[in-house]
């Protein structure tokens, strides 16, 4: 056998394509279908119209001063708001552009995965606009700590099946998706959350994302005259982070630095920190990239107090970069993203996903490190209301008897 | 160490069921469940029972090509401590036995292992190859060398949506058997086969040589009967499993896997 054709979909030696041969027909349609969509002027329109007009695109930046003076050491920080986008994150911005594919192939059903919820409520928002039925699936844990998320989908119309299996959090969720997958592929897009899974999705699912950092950046060098010293995002499986560092990868002077869920720190063996810990490159979920796993090569369950974080793999365009040194990886704990949830919250009025809050950390480290001088773009890439339980619970905020939720 | 030219025990075997005029009976059962020691007399009791060929499992963390029973079997193996060097210790037993066998295995732990050094240690054991659920055979560069290296077959799967151009190079890279889905979905019991495994197999008849052996799905007497009328092997899984998952305890496990083997053997005999 002659292997003629160099493997598909690679950031160097990450990504590929590791999936059961049922898929590798959907995945290759897929390919088609979005190199066709992404070349023509009219998909690349409804989705811009759609941007524009229902997601609320171009989102602000924000200085926020007193965050910057009192907690980074005095640098000047600028939030991308993309917890102003309908449904409160960044996800929508892909899975617009997925659902709008899932009707060019003709197909009439999305499911999803999700973590935080955030994107499963995209996914069902885009379904409800037009008109695919809707699955998704969430781990237990996280049907759990994300409540609220749970009955949007569900009042969105969406059924949300939760996982009982293994770690019961994204990792298993994401297994049931693709479960799902295989024998539904006929007629069933599956929505991917993240800049992860088999090609085409990693590269799919960053363009839908760029525009984060398109925009950021012409807004920085329209009300700041410059590019900023270091752009920082949180990293679960990598979606909000590649979208806004993908524009600025060929600005040398501007570090990108990716935030990972710390859990309880990095040495306690309960974090989700692919970079830190004990991650070595593997295949889970259709691509090889960081993973978390033992000796033996059996995936390692993830900790962080964001749902969103709380993955053992990351996108293999991350491992890339990070192999390269283009763009550094630190890991925030979860204390220390609790901390800067409060500091956004009582200094600007702006309560950050807690998600979020780990890009705000590193804010909050970087600033102090880089002082007064430093122009510090953070990406705020979802808002917190889906969190207000948690972090009430985390502040002791909440009246006896209501404190068991 | 072997050599590109000879024939694996479960090439061996598919060839004697075809001199009998039948397909052959290839039984899935994952090392290490309920433990390591039951799941090798398993293993046996199942040869005993007129099984040709052992599909040994590694149980894996993330098996996303599997249903809730082998999930269950891989979540108890891994729970009780089953380590991935108890399957060259399944396949010595099985080759012990006179029987023949493929380890199933997901990518990871073998490229965790080394994948020279599981083929390696896979053709000492006396195992002939690896079926590979989530490896196809555009990733497969390093597992290719190694196999033709240590003389290993490589079984990759083909599905009915597998496209006429990925039918004829998946079955050229296969070497042993070629693995028919005979459905799109997930391993377990189903009330019928369905057409579609027929005609996949038809399929990649009119491209490959190699035999053709139909998994997913299969789980009665009649069933086997049914697929063994037009493939060389017929693959069982979840309903083996099942005996062991749903089983008061160790001796009752291997008394209904024992029967069960027994009965989907008397389907391929007709
Ligand atoms: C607000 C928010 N930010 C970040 C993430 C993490 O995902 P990613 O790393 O793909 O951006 C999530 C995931 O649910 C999220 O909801």
């Amino acid at each position: 056998m002659t292997q003629t054709t160099p493997p598909l979909g690679r950031f160097g030696a990450y990504g590929g394509r590791y999936v059961p041969e049922a898929l590798v027909a959907a995945l290759e349609e897929l390919d088609e279908h979005r190199a066709k969509a992404m070349a023509d002027p009219s998909f690349v329109g409804e989705l811009t119209e759609l941007q524009r007009s229902y997601t609320g695109r171009p989102s602000i930046i924000t200085r926020v001063r007193r965050f910057g003076d009192e907690h980074c050491g005095g640098a000047q920080v600028v939030l991308k708001r993309e917890d102003l986008n309908h449904t409160g994150s960044h996800k929508i911005n892909n899975v617009l552009g997925q659902a709008l594919l899932t009707k060019r192939m003709g197909k009439t059903r999305v499911i999803a995965e999700t973590g935080a919820g955030q994107h499963g409520v995209a996914t069902a928002t885009a379904a409800a606009l037009m008109g695919l039925d809707c699955t998704v699936y969430m781990g237990r844990v996280d049907t759990e700590r994300q409540a609220l998320n749970v009955a949007r989908m569900r009042l969105l119309g969406a059924e949300v099946v939760p996982v009982d299996h293994g770690s019961r959090t994204l990792k298993d969720a994401v297994n049931e998706a693709f479960r799902d997958w295989v024998a539904n592929v006929a007629h069933t897009h599956y929505v991917l959350g993240t800049v992860t899974g088999p090609y085409p999705f990693p590269e799919m699912v960053r363009d839908f994302h760029r525009v984060i950092g398109v925009e950021a950046r012409a807004q920085m060098l329209d009300e700041y005259g410059r590019l900023p010293d270091a752009v920082l995002a949180c990293v679960g499986g990598g979606s909000n982070a590649m979208g806004i560092f993908h524009r600025f990868i060929d600005d040398s002077g501007v570090r990108l630095i990716g935030l990972e869920g710390g859990g309880d720190g990095p040495d306690s063996g309960r974090h989700a920190a692919r970079f830190t810990g004990q991650a070595i490159p593997g295949v889970l979920h259709g691509a090889y990239t960081y993973v978390l796993q033992d000796e033996e090569g059996q995936t390692i369950e993830s900790h962080s107090v964001s749902a969103g974080l709380d993955y053992p793999s990351v996108g293999p365009e991350h491992a890339f970069l990070r192999d390269s040194g283009r763009a550094e990886y630190y890991p925030v704990t979860d204390t220390e993203a609790m901390t800067a949830f409060e500091a956004l919250s009582r200094t600007e009025g702006i309560l950050p996903a807690i998600e979020s809050a780990h890009a705000a950390a590193g804010a909050m480290k970087i600033g102090r490190e880089l002082g007064p001088d430093a122009l510090l773009l953070v990406n705020l890439s979802g808002r917190g209301d889906k969190d207000v339980h948690t972090a009430a619970k985390w502040f002791g905020l909440l009246d006896e008897g209501e404190a068991q939720g | 160490m072997s050599t590109q030219q000879d024939v694996s025990g479960v090439s061996a075997a598919l060839a004697a069921a075809k001199a009998e005029g039948r397909a052959a009976l290839i039984g899935y059962l994952p090392v290490g469940y309920p433990d390591v020691d039951t799941s090798i007399e398993a293993m046996l009791t199942m040869v005993r029972n007129g099984v040709d060929i052992v599909e040994i499992g590694l149980p894996y963390t993330d098996p996303l090509m599997d249903g809730p029973v082998i999930q269950t079997a891989a979540t108890g193996a891994l729970a009780s401590g089953v380590h991935v060097r108890d399957v060259f210790r399944a396949a010595e037993a099985v080759a012990g036995a006179g029987a023949s066998c493929e380890v199933m295995t997901y990518w990871n732990p073998v490229l965790r292992y080394g994948v020279d050094a599981f083929a390696r240690d896979l053709a000492a054991a006396g195992g002939s190859g690896l079926i590979t659920p989530d490896l196809v055979p555009d990733e497969a560069a390093d597992w290719i060398t190694a196999s033709e290296t240590h003389g290993l077959d490589r079984v990759f799967l083909i599905a009915p949506s597998s496209t006429p151009e990925r039918l004829v190079t998946t079955t050229a890279a296969c070497r042993g058997f070629v693995y028919a889905a005979s459905l799109m979905g997930v391993t377990g019991a189903r009330e019928a086969v369905g057409s579609e495994a027929a005609q996949l197999v038809e399929r990649a008849r009119t491209v490959t040589e190699t035999p053709i052996c139909v998994g997913l799905g299969v789980s009665t007497e009649a069933q086997a009967a049914e697929v063994a009328g037009y493939a060389d092997g017929v693959i069982v899984g979840s309903a083996l499993v099942a005996t062991l998952v749903t089983a008061a305890d160790r001796n009752e496990g291997l008394a209904t896997l024992a029967q069960k083997a027994a009965s989907l053997a008397d389907g391929v005999r007709g």
